[in-house]
């Protein structure tokens, strides 16, 4: 990881339009990321996750998504006041993805070597057969066994976490600065996870490629993860380094997210710790503190404002009223 | 995947044999017969008549002797148009049927699927609404009313094409109306079930995929999306073609076309029992081979299917 910012976030607010009303899936988002950085984000299910993933590529279904304001800078440009042209020469290119679901990512209905030659050729001008071999090179970088034939099969002849390594071996073909993995591992079983974990790991800090890792997993941001971006109802509750999160967390929700990971070496016969309540519906939502209803030291102004964001130095940030000493 | 498709193939064999078990004996058991109709004949004149076509025979005698006709390729002479056997009356009726079917399902699938494809990639905006009203109308007005509105407006006000008729100085102009009209509903059916397997198709995690990829829209349609959108249509054009030969009697009647969809009803009425059973060979004939193509080229577009 170096001090250069390759991709920056800048209030970022993402709005579906539904019959309800309007879900504010995402609403002022701000963050940095660096070259080589790797960043999970953590939030509960419906927290605008995938949703601020989908908007850096500018790939939000619309209608009834529509980004309503804010920046995303990759280097230096803002991605969405790009053309549909420039911005496809980035997506698969600088900026890859990779989802959540190995088993439905894939066509169904063409080779793996039609899927993956169609990025490289598109994107590095490579022929066909120099593409082939650049595939291959890539399968067998990610764990692939006997790629030269593989590749010729189709997705349903892999297993899931074969599938996935299909997938890192596609998104890294072309080299990207970005790569955006969106739950790469809540479809697998355990000891897969791990294995598929380590591989990105191994592959992108050899290729250099910044990372966001987007997780509900606090042991896998804790082995993976440089900086830590927790959201709540398409907020940043808090960010900063991994471990010093881990070590203070500040924000109440952050607190009971890592009090709530169960741990072998605390006592057993206590019960898990969990957040009381429910996350909020995001639809139409107050400008409060989406968190106060499930909060243990709510105070007044909680009620009436949304937190401004605190600077707590080095590279730390809370919206939390708590933290906040101009007003109260 | 050629033992696959000559197990197949051998299939077919079972199931021609019930087909034609199942209404040899059907018709026969129908009350009535041949020539028991209109004015009461001679008892001896109608002794005659059964004797001449085996009909004194006991039933499994005659469907012995009529299957074992069936397998040299004779369907028996009719016994109603007595000129004729069953063969000449087929022979004269089906091809002009299956002439008009085709040309009515290639306009059906290519108008159909560019129809749907269009208002797939147009969701929700006038060229949508557009085709789906057109859909609506073809699936619930009657072929009786669009063959005569066709015909006034094309033939008795443009005077483009003629009226009716079929072989002769105008054919093959005369093929183009009926044909029109007989697509109508099966382009309104593939139209929307094209448009609906788009749009599912256009949400999945691999369309997602592609784009991410950063693909061209053009490229993502039709290198990732029209391939697995287009299977229900081809599993549909099994039924479609088999439905829309013998689904023309309104179409040849309004259009005065030879074809089998007259007869077909004439027989049926008229009890002609070696006339029904031909056509029903031959129409099952049709449906089952029509199947069994349509399973041959699914296989060859989905490549999960695997024969073993
Ligand atoms: N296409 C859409 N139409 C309407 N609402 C949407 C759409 N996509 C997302 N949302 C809404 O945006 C909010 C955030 O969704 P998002 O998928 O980003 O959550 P997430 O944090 O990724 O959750 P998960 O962990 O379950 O993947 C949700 O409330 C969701 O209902
Ligand atoms: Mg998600």
């Amino acid at each position: 990881m170096t001090d250069e910012v390759i991709l920056q976030v800048k209030n970022l607010r993402t709005y579906f339009h539904v019959d309800e009303g309007v879900v504010k899936a995402v609403d002022g988002l701000s963050f940095d990321l660096h070259r080589g950085e790797t960043l999970g984000i953590v939030g509960e299910s419906g927290s605008g996750k995938s949703v601020t993933n989908l908007s850096i590529i500018n790939m939000i279904p619309s209608p009834p998504g529509k980004i309503a304001g804010g920046e995303v800078l990759f280097m230096g440009k803002d991605m969405l006041k790009m053309s549909t042209n420039d911005i496809r020469k980035i997506r698969g290119n600088k900026i890859s993805m990779i989802f959540q679901d190995p088993m439905t990512s894939l066509n169904p209905f063409l080779r793996i070597s039609t899927q993956m030659i169609e990025t490289i050729t598109l994107h590095q001008g490579l022929d066909e057969k120099a593409a082939k071999a650049k595939a291959i090179e890539m399968l067998k970088l990610a764990g692939i066994p006997s790629p030269e034939k593989r590749i010729d099969q189709y997705p349903h002849q892999f297993s899931g976490g074969m599938r996935q390594r299909v997938m890192i071996a596609m998104s890294l073909s072309c080299d990207p600065e970005i790569l955006i993995a969106d739950e790469p591992t809540s479809a697998l079983d355990v000891t897969i996870q791990a294995q598929i974990l380590d591989l990105m790991r191994e592959l992108t800090s050899r290729l250099g490629t910044a990372v966001i890792l987007i997780t509900h997993s606090l042991g896998v941001v804790a082995g993976m993860c440089d900086n830590l971006c927790v959201m709540y109802a398409g907020r940043i509750a808090e960010r900063g380094a991994t471990d010093k999160i881990f070590a203070d967390p500040k924000h109440p929700y952050t607190q009971g997210l890592i009090k709530s990971v169960p741990r072998l070496d605390k006592a057993s016969g206590d019960r898990l710790f969990s957040i009381r309540g429910q996350p909020p519906n995001v639809i139409d939502l107050p400008d409060c503190c989406p968190f106060y209803p499930r909060c243990d030291r709510t105070m007044d102004i909680c009620k009436r404002k949304y937190p401004t964001t605190t600077d707590l130095g080095s590279g730390r940030f809370v919206n939390c009223w708590l933290y906040n000493s101009e007003e109260k | 995947m050629t033992k696959f498709i000559i197990r197949r193939f051998l299939s077919l064999i079972p199931t021609m044999f019930v087909i034609i078990t199942l209404s040899f004996f059907l018709i026969r058991f129908a009350p009535g017969g041949p020539f028991s109709s209109e004015k009461k004949l001679p008892e001896a004149v109608l002794q005659n008549i059964l004797k001449k076509y085996h009909m004194d025979e006991s039933m499994p005698m005659q469907y012995l002797r009529y299957f074992n006709d069936v397998l040299h390729g004779d369907f028996g002479p009719s016994y109603k148009y007595k000129e004729s056997t069953v063969n000449e009356l087929i022979a004269q009726s089906f091809p002009n049927s299956i002439v008009l079917g085709s040309v009515a399902l290639a306009l059906a699938v290519f108008a159909g699927i560019g129809v749907g494809i269009t208002s797939a990639l147009r969701q929700n905006r006038w060229q949508d609404y557009l085709a789906m009203s057109l859909a609506v109308i073809g699936i619930s007005v009657p072929l009786f009313v669009i063959g005569p509105v066709l015909q006034l407006a094309f033939s008795m006000q443009l005077k483009w094409l003629p009226v009716s008729g079929w072989y002769g100085r105008k054919w093959p102009l005369t093929l183009i109306l009926p044909a029109l009209t007989l697509s109508f509903p099966y382009f309104a059916y593939i139209a929307r079930l094209s448009r609906a397997s788009i749009l599912e198709v256009l949400r999945s995690d691999y369309v997602r995929t592609a784009r991410a990829k950063g693909l061209k829209e053009s490229a993502v349609v039709l290198k990732h999306v029209l391939k697995g959108a287009l299977l229900p249509v081809v599993s549909y054009l099994g039924p479609a073609f088999s439905g829309i030969i013998t689904g023309s009697i309104v179409v040849e009647s309004v259009f005065v076309v030879p074809g089998v969809g007259r007869i077909f009803v004439q027989s049926a009425l008229n009890r002609d029992y070696t006339l029904i059973m031909g056509e029903v060979i031959v129409y099952s004939l049709i449906l089952v081979v029509m199947n069994f193509a349509v399973d041959i080229v699914y296989g060859f577009l989905d490549p999960r299917i695997s024969y073993k």
